[in-house]
């Protein structure tokens, strides 16, 4: 395999994860805008662990998604007081929190990036998008699936029905932060090299557009959403100068065309029948 | 016994008292309307019992245990369901998922939250489902999205919904509104049959026939205060209970000067 290839469905992989990283929040109700906050909290930590403590770059990356997703929880308490817009500007200053407060971390780098040596392969990163796949659609196909959008739809009425509203939203928050982390993870042992300068609220913007994109309905949505992000530009790369302008056209077509996004339970409904 | 009982129930919203004093308790088993002019109060009982608001003071039991303090989500969970004035049907779920949801209440926890309820044929919880649906004649809608049919058969799913959670007390917040004669007489047919079962009704409905056919005894609110209780003939009779749907004679009188 060349090597722009693999590097290509590196991104695909990573870019998978990150997809249901805020597709969980989601599907809750949260337009989660703090999504690349969790990537960079689980890259950081993944590089420093694998380096300082010599821990195997796996572990290292399980041990990060542990990381975000207490730190993901925490959170979640004073966020979800929030709803809405609120929601997803609270979300967004988390972001600026977090990446401020890397910046100014010497002991990662600060600035001026941080290396880190030890390397996680192809193989290994694309188990990690199986393994986050499977588990998230065998996740939907269990109680919490229904639940969570019960939610989502109407918070009081699923309150009444019997569930936990508080649960299920930070569970979701939380859930959403922990892949963000194993994806950063993975993506700073593939290419070991990470600069915070990179987790900004754009990234955010982006990983919330895969999912948009492809569809919040079903969870195959997320999957298409991150693999017309990621390849497309690739696929475009022939017209130089001019490939970003073509694919954020495409862009534009695609959700004037498709508002709800591309993959729906009716379209899942028509094509299974 | 009493499996339902209010005692002096009080709440206000800011300066204005909403339910004043009031007290009724229903026996096991029993069909009992909440009726009373636009306003008088009987949703606000509703989410009173269901701890939708907190009371101001006053108690709420059930089968003899106070429950004014548990939290709204548990309530279901003692077998106390209800249904919605304005439907609330969950827009992105199917019928059938609609219909799961309360099932929660009947086994909670998070091992049962992650239990998997859409794979195979043979899932327990969804068979259940499926086949509550078809008893209510649902069954063709149960892969339909819930938001798109039409207001009698969401009206008919909101119902199974909140027998599925496996109540012993029903509240059913004006369930014939908006029926057409043969979807409120098949309604009824439903609810008897639910109550023959054992299943103790409290409905609010304004619907007069439909509340003389389904229950023995009714309590009418007015501006949040008990104004009469008893069969469906007395409160007929009842001066009061004429006064407050149709105001006093004086009125009528000056109305007509007017």
């Amino acid at each position: 395999m060349s090597g722009y290839l693999e590097s290509v469905l590196v991104l695909l992989a990573i870019n998978t994860i990150l997809a249901y990283a805020a597709f969980l929040p989601m599907v809750a109700g949260q337009l989660n805008l703090g999504v690349a906050a969790f990537v960079a909290i689980g890259a950081y930590s993944g590089g420093y662990l694998s380096q300082t403590f010599g821990m195997h770059p796996v572990a290292a990356a399980l041990a990060a998604m542990l990381v975000s997703a207490v730190i993901g929880w925490l959170v979640a308490f004073p966020i979800l007081r929030t709803r809405g817009i609120y929601l997803a500007l609270a979300t967004f200053a988390l972001n600026q929190v977090v990446q401020g407060a890397i910046l100014n971390m010497n002991v990662v780098g600060g600035a001026s990036g941080y290396p880190v040596p030890a390397h996680i392969g192809f193989g290994v990163v694309a188990a990690f998008a199986v393994a986050v796949v499977v588990l998230v659609v065998l996740l939907f196909h269990t109680r919490f699936g229904i639940s969570v959008t019960a939610v989502r739809d109407d918070e009081s009425a699923a309150d009444l029905m019997g569930l936990s509203v508080r649960g299920l939203q930070s569970a979701a928050f939380t859930a959403g932060a922990a892949l963000a982390g194993v994806a950063g993870a993975l993506y700073a042992h593939h290419f070991n090299y990470i600069e915070a300068q990179n987790y900004g609220a754009l990234f955010s913007i982006y990983i919330v557009l895969y999912v948009l994109l492809g569809g919040t309905q079903t969870v195959f949505g997320p999957l298409l959403g991150a693999a017309v992000f990621t390849l497309l530009p690739e696929m475009l790369r022939g017209s130089a100068a001019w490939r970003y302008v073509i694919f954020a056209c495409l862009i534009i077509a695609i959700m004037a065309l498709r508002p709800q996004g591309v993959v729906t339970g009716q379209l899942l409904r028509r094509l299974l029948r | 016994m009493k499996v339902l009982e209010i005692q002096s129930l009080h709440k206000s919203f800011g300066g204005l008292k909403v339910i004043d004093d009031l007290s009724f308790s229903v026996e096991r088993g029993e069909r009992l309307a909440l009726i009373g002019p636009n306003g008088a109060g009987k949703t606000t009982v509703f989410n009173l019992i269901t701890g939708v608001y907190p009371v101001d003071s006053g108690k709420v039991l059930l089968e003899g245990g106070e429950i004014t303090a548990v939290p709204s989500r548990y309530r279901i969970r003692r077998g106390l369901a209800r249904t919605f004035q304005n439907i609330r049907l969950m827009q992105h779920l199917t019928v059938l998922e609609n219909a799961m949801i309360t099932q929660y209440a009947r086994q909670p926890g998070v091992t049962a939250m992650l239990q998997p309820v859409g794979f195979g044929r043979a899932n327990r919880w969804r068979e259940e489902a499926r086949a509550a649906l078809a008893q209510a004649g649902l069954a063709a809608y149960a892969g339909e999205p819930a938001g798109a049919l039409p207001y009698g058969i969401q009206k008919r799913i909101e119902l199974v919904r909140a027998l599925l959670a496996g109540p012993r007390v029903l509240l059913l917040d004006e369930p014939a509104a908006g029926l057409n004669p043969a979807e409120t007489e098949a309604l009824h047919q439903a609810l008897e049959s639910i109550a023959t079962r054992g299943m103790t009704l409290v409905v609010v409905e304004h619907d007069m026939e439909f509340v003389g056919r389904l229950c023995k005894r009714v309590v009418v609110l007015n501006f949040g205060v008990k104004i009469a209780e008893g069969s469906v003939d007395e409160i007929r009779a009842d001066p009061r209970v004429r006064e407050a749907y149709l105001g006093t004679d004086d009125c009528g009188t000056e109305a007509h000067a007017a």
